[in-house]
């Protein structure tokens, strides 16, 4: 049995302006371990798409579908319910992590909270505990480190933080929302490596959403490409890239500037695909 | 190119920001954003200046073309002493130098319409020109940068991302500079978009001419758009040379590990690269 199984996910925003449809059918599951993609520009629905399992919609948004974790269906769940689900076998990851962080707290009040809330362990073993997933991100001086304050982090420290935080209660699904988009380029090499390493050595599965196709080309088994609410293609990640069948994936592939391949001309997406599709 | 006179010479530009020095009356201290660096630009070239956040690009594009005082350096503009310049001599400088930014509509006037910010720097440059003739450069330049004339009475917030960086992109050209200071002009845009725009820019630049000072922090955007690269590190040159040659062939340990770390769009090849950076990493430590 697949570990999460989203099905015909629809997301609805009411806004003055009328309903605007972010998430208009996505389905995808995700085995024990297993890694899948979203990838998508702004706009394309994936973030939204991810922050509805989770109950993280803004109030003018209703999701709508089915999303079966480990045999429950958790869309919607009243918040007492999802509390439950969420950090303790559903992390997440944000984008920006000084602002997922309290300014006002020592990292170390920050994660044995976690552990003390959902593990119900007692104060020392739960710093101890922090210290050992600190170390597992590759936090150098991590039991000294754990008493700074978030400020007293880089960016790239404060997004391991995050990632040690998460992983706390070695949940079985790791959600991570564009996780390197605000670093550097050899920042965000370093954090990818640290996110493929610790899915091998905690079995962790993990959704990573990202408009980044590089990114996506060496961490995950599946991807998944959204454009305006809707699944482009949805394959094997080595499949994907080796023969992209949609032409907005094509598309997309072509208008990013290669290291490895120089080409004189860029090619821009063409969006002709649309016009067949309303049609159809 | 090499016996062409370049038309910016840059030379031993270096910056210092007075900064507190932590604690409570721990007083101030200096912060050397840029050191000491120094390089040519010939007419119709593209220099890339990659580097990452906080390594000085931005400042040292600045303090180039004088919009902020460098603390020592000359910049030679055809000839001319720009850190000796006049207000007046300064201003008339503007017209050959222009600037786009990273952030499209932060950068536009929210209360001014497309038209009227396309068509201000004629005002300031060339106020002899009547309106009649100002409206009709500014129509002329929106179809040049891929807007429409119907587009000349909205507001930046009725336009893209994409539309709103193509309307920074047809005020800086209005006066016909020689010089455009691109300051991470396409990283806030999406990849769709961002290859329009570099494309855009690619073929103005070919038509006009023009010279631009491309700063990314992503080095394959730089490479694609630009002949020559430096690579910058807090604050200094570590590699100045062919843009293809840098890519290929890096020299220096930081540009290694820069370019090892830029994701490539493909499955197999990122795998090695994971490796190589595997590698990098336990030399470094």
């Amino acid at each position: 049995m697949a570990l999460l199984e989203v099905k015909n996910l629809k997301v609805d925003f009411e806004t003055t302006d009328g309903v605007v449809h972010a998430v208009r059918d996505l389905s995808y599951s995700l085995e024990k371990g297993g890694t899948i993609a979203i990838v998508g520009e702004s706009g394309s629905g994936k973030t939204q798409g991810a922050f509805a399992l989770l109950g993280l919609l803004p109030r003018n948004g209703k999701a709508s579908g089915s999303v079966i974790f480990d045999g429950h269906e958790i869309l919607n769940l009243p918040t007492r319910q999802m509390n439950r689900y969420r950090a303790e076998r559903i992390g997440i990851i944000f984008q920006d992590p000084m602002t997922s962080l309290n300014p006002y707290l020592r990292i170390s009040r920050q994660m044995t909270e976690v552990l003390e809330h959902h593990r119900g362990m007692s104060h020392s073993a739960a710093l101890a505990e922090s210290v050992r997933f600190l170390d597992a991100v590759r936090i150098p001086d991590a039991a000294n480190r754990v008493r700074m304050y978030p400020h007293e982090f880089s960016g790239g420290m404060r997004q391991r933080v995050m990632i040690a935080m998460a992983l706390l209660c070695q949940p079985e699904l790791l959600i991570a929302d564009e996780p390197t988009t605000a670093l550097d380029v050899t920042v965000q090499a370093e954090i990818i490596d640290l996110l493929v390493d610790l899915q091998e050595d905690f079995g962790t599965a993990i959704i990573l959403i990202t408009h980044d196709l590089g990114i996506v080309a060496g961490t995950c088994e599946d991807t998944l490409v959204m454009f305006g609410g809707q699944v482009m293609e949805h394959r094997k990640t080595l499949d994907l890239f080796a023969n992209p069948q949609h032409p907005y994936t094509q598309g997309l592939m072509a208008a990013i500037p290669r290291l490895d391949k120089k080409v004189d001309r860029l090619s821009t997406v063409s969006y002709e695909f649309m016009v067949g599709e309303r049609q159809a | 190119m090499s016996e062409r006179e370049p038309i910016l010479k840059v030379r031993d530009i270096s910056v210092d920001f007075s900064i507190p020095a932590g604690g409570l009356f721990g007083g101030r201290k200096v912060l050397r954003a840029v050191k000491n660096v120094s390089f040519d630009l010939y007419q119709g070239e593209t220099l890339g200046i990659v580097g990452e956040s906080g390594c000085g690009k931005s400042t040292l594009s600045r303090a180039v073309i004088r919009m902020l005082e460098p603390t020592s350096g000359q910049s030679i503009w055809m000839g001319h002493d720009i850190q000796k310049m006049s207000v007046k001599e300064l201003v008339a400088l503007r017209k050959d130098i222009q600037m786009i930014f990273q952030d499209p509509l932060a950068s536009l006037n929210p209360r001014m319409t497309a038209g009227a910010i396309i068509g201000e720097p004629l005002l300031i440059h060339y106020s002899e020109i009547g309106k009649v003739e100002r409206l009709a450069r500014v129509i002329a330049m929106m179809e040049k940068v891929g807007l429409t004339a119907d587009m000349i009475n909205r507001y930046p917030h009725e336009f893209s991302g994409g539309q709103c960086q193509r309307i920074g992109i047809a005020r800086a050209l209005i006066t016909n500079p020689k010089l455009i200071v691109c300051d991470e002009a396409v990283s806030a845009l999406d990849v769709s978009i961002r290859a329009q725009v570099i494309n855009l820019l690619m073929d103005l630049q070919k038509e006009l001419g023009i010279s631009l000072l491309f700063i990314s922090h992503d080095i394959a955007v730089v490479r694609h758009i630009a002949q020559r690269v430096m690579v910058l590190y807090f604050g200094e040159v570590v590699e100045m040379g062919d843009a293809e040659q840098v890519v290929m062939d890096p020299q220096h340990d930081y540009t290694k590990k820069l370019i090892a770390s830029v994701p490539v769009p493909d499955p197999k090849v990122e795998m090695e690269r994971r490796e190589l950076r595997r590698r990098l990493r336990k030399a470094a430590a």
